[in-house]
């Protein structure tokens, strides 16, 4: 078969328009936002271009390295706390049966049909202090207290103390952790899917339980899938400015808060393009990070 | 992920997530006098069910009519240039940023005729002495929302700032400018002060404070409010009534300290294309029966003193509504603060860090 590639018109009559589209409506902008961050704030919010460094001088000053920490921090936790949850998951839909896949997979992809501030809203109906969680707490409570006061216990399960599960830091980690859930799981499965199911039989036929085998074959075959789906859902966690503010408390903000604040009611887009830039920058390095480890392993065997 | 109206809507009750897409088309597409169109450019729910109408009636003037969630939207779209509008409902400080940033037209009183019917009170706020360049429109106030049953009687802001009576069961809204500006308020200084240590007592008041809330909502104290999630919190008088009509243990009040009202006004923006419809509409609106429709359909305070007769006597008995005129006078409205808006964001990013 001929290479497409060799065939000059019809390769630039495919490439051209998605270039077209990124340089005109992402390289573009960026380069933009790159120009502004380094102009000045106007009384009423001009852009004066200029060139200084005085925005990302701000930028590094301690206290926005100090939310910029802890954004890296609470999506740390997250795509911990994601993985743990979607390893599984993933697997679970790739060594499921192949009429069940398809069904499975959409199940995954369900949530991305229906509008991400709506299902954030969903979580504080489920969250708040008289929210269904804690409703369903409340009947447990009663039904166990109930039971007590039957095999003559009365008082032992106490007063029902709704938990204070929304407004705090937690309750953002839960937000993120099901909003970039499919992210996780969708290139892990991928990578399990194709994965020759052979290795594994020869693992469990050799003599490797389950456990040995989940960690010794499976596992660091799916590197790949797993390396990248962790790196998507801890780069769209740290940038997230919905989910703390909706359902954090008054210590969630994150960096994404900071920069959506200064395109609005601060209304200082210069210094809001350049902590863009740095949060941009700080990407950059975590991907360099995982592209050179890669490159490492690839060396000589 | 652009177009939700949160986190600088403020006061819009029933507003759409997608006000700012949305851009309603009232009149017929291709009129053919070029000279006989208007385009506005207002927030949601904001006009009355016939005000359009009856003005296209009286006028023959075509209304193309578009929304936006929030004035830095509105603001952002003017910062290149006025992209066709010719009537516009800016708020105070925002009214203030436009004259200073030089996009709105001087206002030609002799044009608008009914501008006499302005109630007075209104006629020299701060953000734009002497009303040069708006006609003012609506008002309103941001207050404290409670639960009678667990709070009694709250007449002071100390019960949000000041005090931990009623620790983690309180609110405050997710808006810099209001938030550190009824707290400058209640330590008695401007709520537009530029004087950086009165900002940071404010902001040393308000990280103290920040022990014993909930959190900062984006506009949605009054759900908390009603859910039982909170029994005090901050938030806007529209929102609040919404609430107060579903459950009678919830009231709001503007503490004895005053508060930062908003006040929005009509304004013709520079490089308006149709200048003459433009009064026209200011006109139009300011007239007493069109703008007590407006009033009625939207339950905000008129500014316009002569519509207060056909207003719904409900709403004008109503103290969260038309907040009696004392409260008035220890109120202020926003401001621009020019180049001291840096120091509100730092001072709030401090609040929020720590």
């Amino acid at each position: 078969m001929e290479s497409w590639r060799k065939n000059k018109l019809a390769f630039s009559v495919l490439v051209l328009p998605p270039t077209a589209w990124l340089v005109i409506f992402f390289t573009v902008p960026l380069l933009i936002m790159w120009v502004y961050s380094f102009a000045e704030r106007g009384p009423q919010g001009q852009i004066y271009l200029a060139v200084n460094f005085a925005n990302y001088a701000r930028a590094i000053e301690w206290i926005h390295l100090g939310i910029i920490w802890k954004s890296v921090w609470v999506a740390a936790i997250s795509t911990a706390i994601t993985f743990a949850v979607g390893f599984p998951l993933a697997m679970g839909i790739a060594f499921a049966p192949t009429r069940w896949k398809n069904l499975l997979l959409l199940l995954v992809i369900l949530p991305f049909w229906t509008n991400l501030l709506i299902r954030t809203y969903a979580w504080i109906a489920v969250l708040r202090t008289r929210g269904f969680l804690n409703f369903g707490l409340e009947w447990l409570h009663d039904e166990f207290s109930a039971f007590f006061a039957l095999i003559g216990l009365p008082d032992v399960m106490g007063e029902f103390q709704a938990l204070e599960l929304l407004y705090n830091q937690k309750a953002v980690v839960i937000g993120l952790v099901y909003v970039y859930l499919p992210f996780l799981v969708l290139p892990i499965y991928a990578t399990l899917e194709k994965l020759n199911k052979s290795y594994l039989e020869a693992s469990l036929d050799l003599g490797a339980g389950h456990w040995r085998t989940l960690f010794s074959v499976t596992m660091p075959l799916a590197m790949p899938g797993v390396v990248s789906g962790c790196l998507l859902a801890f780069i769209l966690s740290m940038g997230t400015f919905l989910t703390p503010a909706l359902l954090g408390g008054t210590d969630s903000e994150m960096i994404g808060n900071l920069i959506a604040r200064q395109f609005s009611s601060s209304r200082d887009w210069p210094f809001g393009s350049a902590l863009s830039f740095l949060l941009l920058y700080l990407t950059f390095i975590i991907l360099w990070v995982r592209a050179s480890m890669a490159s490492r392993k690839r060396g000589p065997i | 992920m652009n177009n939700f109206s949160f986190p600088f809507t403020r006061r819009r009750f029933l507003q759409g997530s997608g006000a700012a897409a949305v851009a309603l088309t009232f009149s017929g597409r291709g009129v053919s006098a070029q000279e006989k169109k208007l385009n506005v450019y207002n927030w949601d729910t904001y006009i009355g069910e016939t005000t359009l109408s009856s003005f296209t009636d009286n006028t023959g003037v075509q209304v193309q009519y578009d929304l936006y969630a929030n004035l830095e939207e509105m603001f952002a779209k003017f910062q290149a240039g006025n992209p066709g509008y010719d009537v516009i409902f800016p708020s105070d400080y925002m009214i203030e940023t436009m004259i200073n940033a030089d996009m709105l037209v001087e206002l030609d009183r002799s044009k608008i005729p009914n501008f006499k019917n302005i109630d007075p009170n209104f006629l020299n706020p701060s953000f734009d002495p002497g009303c040069k360049y708006n006609v003012p429109y609506m008002w309103g106030s941001c207050g404290i929302g409670y639960r009678k049953s667990k709070v009694g009687e709250v007449d002071s802001w100390k019960i949000l700032l000041d005090d931990d009576k009623h620790s983690g069961r309180m609110a405050l809204l997710a808006d810099q400018r209001f938030v550190i500006g009824v707290t400058l308020l209640y330590l008695g200084y401007s709520a537009n002060t530029t004087n950086p240590d009165e900002i940071d007592a404010a902001r040393d008041l308000l990280i103290k404070a920040k022990k014993h809330l909930k959190g900062f909502v984006p506009d949605s104290g009054q759900d908390m409010l009603i859910s039982g999630d909170v029994d005090v919190v901050m938030e806007w008088n529209g929102d609040v009534l919404k609430v107060m009509e579903e459950d009678d243990d919830l009231t709001y009040t503007i503490p004895k300290e005053g508060t930062v009202i908003w006040v929005d006004g009509l304004c013709i923006p520079k490089g308006a294309p149709n200048m003459e419809n433009a009064y026209k509409f200011l006109n139009h609106l300011a007239d007493a029966q069109v703008n007590a429709e407006v009033a009625n359909t939207v339950h905000y305070a008129t500014t316009n003193k002569a519509a207060r007769e056909h207003v719904a006597k409900a709403d004008l008995d109503n103290p969260a509504i038309y907040a009696p005129d004392d409260v008035l006078k220890r109120s202020q409205a926003l401001a621009d603060v020019g180049d001291a808006l840096p120091l509100y964001d730092a001072a709030w990013t401090e609040i929020q860090a720590a």
